[in-house]
C-alpha cells in the first residue's frame, strides 16, 4: 500500500469519525422536539419531494435564480459520480476504473459533468456577485450579519475550489493519456478538458503533469470531505435536509391550526357534552403552547436545520415590509441557534438530558414578544419557502404559551377575548347580533307599502 | 323576501337549504352590515332558501385562536358546533373569509363538519346555474383592481371565482403587482385587527393602499370585512380617492337592486 493510499485511507476514516459525531447530534437535536407523527399519504409525499426537492419547483417562480442554482445543484449532485470512481482511486491506486468498461457512455457521463461544472462555476461567481455586491435587501438584514453572511459566501468560494479541482485534474489527465496511456485510460473526447487541458498544460513536464493531476484530485477530494465535515454548521445542510423536510411538510389546509384536544375536552366537559373522567379533570393541566425547542415538534426543529437562509419568506413577510422586527427567517434561524446551544449543553453534560434540561434559558431569549406579535398569520412565508418550511406554526405556539401559560400577551387583546366570552361577538355591542336583519325586514316592509 | 332565522323556519316545521353566516363584523360593523345586506338582496334576488342563526350565532373564534387563546376559541366554537349540529345544518355560506376558513378547516377537528363556501363561490355558482344574471351597468369600461384576502386566497386557494365575478362587469380589470398567490395581507390577519401595529416604519394597510392607488383604479374589489376596513382605513389615511367595496356590493349597485 503507498503512501498516497494511507493518507488517503486515514483522511477517509477521520472524516467519517467526525460526520457520524456532528450529524449524530444534529439528529439527536432534532429529535429534542415533541414527538408528532407523520406517516399518511405517501403517495402526495413522495410527490412532494419529486417536485418540491429534486424538481424545486418553487424555486422556479424567481426563474434567473432558479436556474442558477440548478446549475449548481446538479453539477454537485452529479459530480457524486465522479467521486465514486475518485474514491475507489484512492484505495486502489487504479486510475478511471469505469472508463474502459462504459466505453463511451463514460466519455458522455463525464462531459455532461464538465459541462454542468461550466455552468455552476459562471453561476457561483454570478451568486458570490449578487450576494456581495448587488443590494438584495434579503441578503442584507440584521440577522444575516456575522457567521450566516461568511457561510453564504464560504460554500460559493469552496465550489470554485471544487471545480477549479476537477478541471486541473481532468486537464492534466487528457494530456497525460497519450504520455501515458497504461496508468491513463483513455476516456474518449471530453466536452472541456479535451480542449482546457492542452490550452493551459500543453507543453509541460511530464512530471509537472502528474504533480497537476494528483494535486487536482486531491483538492477535489479534501474539498468533498470539508463540505461533509462543515455542512452541519451551516445553512447548506438543506442539500441533505431538503429531502426529508419536502416528504414530511405539512399536507392538511393551512388553515387549520393545530387542534389542542386537552384543552377541547376541558371545554366540553365544563359544558356537560362529556363525562368530566374522559378529560382527565384531577391532572393539573400541562403548560400549554411552546416557550423552548422541547415544545416544538422535532419537525419544526427539522425546518430549522433544513432553512437555507434565503429570505425569501421575510421578503413577502407583511410585517417584515413595513418596517417590524418580525422576520421569519429569523425565526428559524433562531430555532436552530436555540437547538445547537441546547444540545452542546447536553454534549457536555452527561447528567443532562432533554427531560431534567434547564439552562434558565428559553427560546424567548432568542425571539421577543415584539416579534411575535407582529404577525398577521398571513401565511406569505409559508406560500415562498423553497424547501416547504412553515415558519408560522413555531410563532402561532409561541404565542399559545404566553397567553394559556403565562397569561400575559397584548393588554389589547383582553377586550377582544372578554367580549367573545360574554358576548359571543369580538365587540362589546349593546345591540342584538339580529338588529341588522330586524332593520332589513322592516325596509321590505316600508317598500311595499 | 324576509331574513328569517332557522328557529323561525324549524318552529314552521321548514329548513333552510343553505345557512347563511354572518359573523361579527357582518353583523355589528357598520360598514360590514352593508355588505351583509348586499348579499341578502343578491340571494333574494336568485330565490335562495336561505337562513340566519340570529342571535343563536357566536364568533366562529379565529382571532382568539390565532392570538394564542385556544380555551376562548374551543369555547365559542363548541358552543357554535352544538347550535348548528342541533339544527342538522349541511351547507353554509359566509362573506368572512376568516369565518370560512375557521368553519371549513378548524370546525371538523372539533365534531362539525358541514360544506362551507364563501359568498364569492355561492354567487359564481348562481351566476353559471343561470338565477343570477350580472349586468354590466355603471362599471363599464371603469378600472378596477381586485384584492386577494389571505384567508380565501392563499391559505384556501381561491383566486380565480371572485375573478371570474369581476369579469361581468364589464369593467377594465387591472392585477397589483402584489396579486392572488403573492398578495399582501392588509394588515388585519392573526388578530391584528384587534390592536395597533408593532412599532415600525408603516402600517400594513398603507403599503397596501399604496399599491392599489398605484394601479390607478377607481374601485378596489374586496372580499373580507377586514381588508374593507383596513384598506378604507388605508385610503383615507392617503387621502386617496378609491372606493372600497366587497364584490356583493358591486353587483348589486351594477343590477340595481
Ligand atoms: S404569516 Fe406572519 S411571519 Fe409569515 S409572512 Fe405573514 S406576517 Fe410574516
Ligand atoms: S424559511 Fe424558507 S424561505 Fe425562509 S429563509 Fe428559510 S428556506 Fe428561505
Amino acid at each position: 500500500m503507498g503512501l498516497q493510499q494511507i493518507i488517503f485511507l486515514l483522511l477517509l476514516g477521520i472524516t467519517a469519525y467526525l460526520a457520524f459525531k456532528r450529524y449524530g447530534a444534529v439528529k439527536r437535536n432534532i429529535f429534542l422536539g415533541q414527538e408528532e407523527d407523520i406517516s399518511d399519504n405517501k403517495g402526495q409525499r413522495w410527490k412532494n419531494v419529486f417536485l418540491v426537492a429534486l424538481g424545486q419547483k418553487k424555486m422556479f417562480k424567481r426563474f434567473i435564480p432558479a436556474i442558477l442554482h440548478f446549475f449548481i445543484y446538479a453539477a454537485f449532485l452529479l459530480t457524486q459520480i465522479e467521486l465514486i470512481e475518485i474514491i475507489l482511486d484512492g484505495l486502489t491506486g487504479n486510475h478511471r476504473m469505469f472508463a474502459s468498461s462504459l466505453g463511451g457512455f463514460y466519455t458522455f457521463l463525464i462531459s455532461f459533468i464538465e459541462i454542468l461544472s461550466v455552468l455552476a462555476f459562471v453561476a457561483t461567481l454570478i451568486f458570490l456577485w449578487r450576494r456581495n455586491m448587488l443590494k438584495l435587501p434579503r441578503f442584507h438584514k440584521a440577522e444575516m450579519n456575522g457567521w450566516p453572511k461568511l457561510d453564504g459566501n464560504l460554500i460559493l468560494y469552496g465550489e470554485i475550489l471544487l471545480l477549479i479541482g476537477i478541471f486541473t485534474m481532468n486537464g492534466a489527465d487528457s494530456l497525460l493519456q497519450s504520455i501515458d496511456p497504461q496508468h491513463f485510460p483513455a476516456t474518449g473526447n471530453l466536452a472541456v478538458s479535451s480542449w482546457l487541458g492542452p490550452a493551459l498544460f500543453g507543453g509541460l513536464e511530464v512530471s509537472t503533469l502528474h504533480f497537476l493531476e494528483r494535486a487536482g484530485w486531491w483538492l477535489h477530494l479534501l474539498v468533498i470531505l470539508g463540505f461533509i465535515y462543515y455542512l452541519p454548521i451551516s445553512k447548506h445542510l438543506h442539500i441533505f435536509l431538503a429531502f426529508p423536510n419536502v416528504y414530511f411538510a405539512k399536507l392538511r389546509s393551512r388553515g387549520e391550526m393545530e387542534n389542542m384536544p386537552v384543552i377541547m375536552k376541558e371545554v366540553k366537559s365544563m359544558m356537560g357534552l362529556i363525562p368530566e373522567t374522559e378529560a382527565d379533570a384531577s391532572e393539573e393541566l400541562p403548560e400549554f403552547g411552546a416557550k423552548d425547542i422541547f415544545d416544538l415538534s422535532w419537525k419544526n426543529i427539522l425546518d430549522a436545520y433544513t432553512c437555507t437562509e434565503c429570505g425569501r419568506c421575510t421578503s413577502v413577510c407583511p410585517a417584515n415590509l413595513t418596517g417590524k422586527k418580525l422576520s421569519p427567517r429569523k425565526i428559524m434561524m433562531d430555532i436552530r441557534d436555540r437547538a445547537e446551544e441546547v444540545g452542546k449543553i447536553i454534549d457536555s453534560d452527561s447528567e443532562k438530558t432533554k427531560d431534567n434540561f434547564d439552562d434558565g434559558k428559553s427560546l424567548f431569549d432568542y425571539i421577543t414578544k415584539e416579534e411575535i406579535h407582529a404577525c398577521t398569520a398571513c401565511n406569505a412565508c409559508v406560500e415562498a419557502c423553497p424547501v416547504m418550511i412553515d415558519p408560522l406554526e413555531p410563532i402561532l405556539k409561541l404565542r399559545r404559551y404566553e397567553i394559556l401559560t403565562e397569561s400575559a400577551g397584548p393588554a389589547e387583546w383582553v377586550p377582544m377575548f372578554t367580549a367573545i366570552e360574554n358576548t359571543g361577538s369580538v365587540w362589546q355591542v349593546p345591540d342584538a347580533r339580529d338588529k341588522w336583519a330586524q332593520e332589513f325586514n322592516a325596509n321590505l316592509e316600508e317598500e311595499k307599502q | 323576501m324576509k331574513v328569517r332565522t332557522v328557529a323561525e323556519l324549524t318552529a314552521e316545521g321548514k329548513a333552510p337549504d343553505i345557512l347563511f353566516w354572518v359573523g361579527c363584523a357582518g353583523s355589528f360593523d357598520a360598514r360590514a352590515q352593508k355588505v351583509t345586506v348586499a348579499l341578502c338582496k343578491i340571494l333574494n334576488e336568485a330565490k335562495v332558501n336561505f337562513a340566519i342563526l340570529g342571535t343563536e350565532e357566536s364568533c366562529t373564534g379565529d382571532p382568539a385562536r390565532r392570538a394564542g387563546n385556544e380555551f376562548v376559541f374551543q369555547m365559542t366554537a363548541i358552543q357554535n358546533i352544538e347550535t348548528l349540529n342541533g339544527y342538522s345544518i349541511k351547507k353554509i355560506v359566509t362573506a368572512c373569509p376568516h369565518c370560512f376558513n375557521t368553519l371549513k378547516n378548524e370546525y371538523p377537528a372539533l365534531g362539525g363538519n358541514y360544506e362551507v363556501i364563501h359568498h364569492t363561490q355561492l354567487i359564481q355558482s348562481l351566476i353559471e346555474e343561470g338565477k343570477l344574471t350580472v349586468e354590466s351597468g355603471e362599471f363599464k369600461g371603469k378600472k378596477i383592481t381586485y384584492h386577494d384576502s389571505c384567508y380565501l386566497g392563499r391559505v384556501n386557494d381561491i383566486y380565480e371565482t371572485p375573478r371570474q365575478i369581476l369579469q361581468n362587469l364589464d369593467a377594465d380589470l387591472s392585477e397589483m403587482k402584489r396579486c392572488k398567490s403573492k398578495g399582501l395581507c392588509c394588515g388585519a390577519g392573526g388578530a391584528q385587527m384587534f390592536k395597533e401595529d408593532e412599532p415600525g416604519d408603516k402600517r400594513i394597510n398603507r403599503e397596501r393602499a399604496d399599491e392599489i392607488v398605484e394601479t390607478g383604479a377607481e374601485i378596489v374589489a374586496a372580499n373580507c370585512p377586514f381588508c374593507i376596513t383596513m384598506l378604507s382605513d388605508g385610503m383615507k389615511a392617503k387621502e386617496a380617492n378609491v372606493m372600497v367595496y366587497d364584490i356583493s356590493e358591486l353587483i348589486v349597485q351594477s343590477n340595481n337592486l
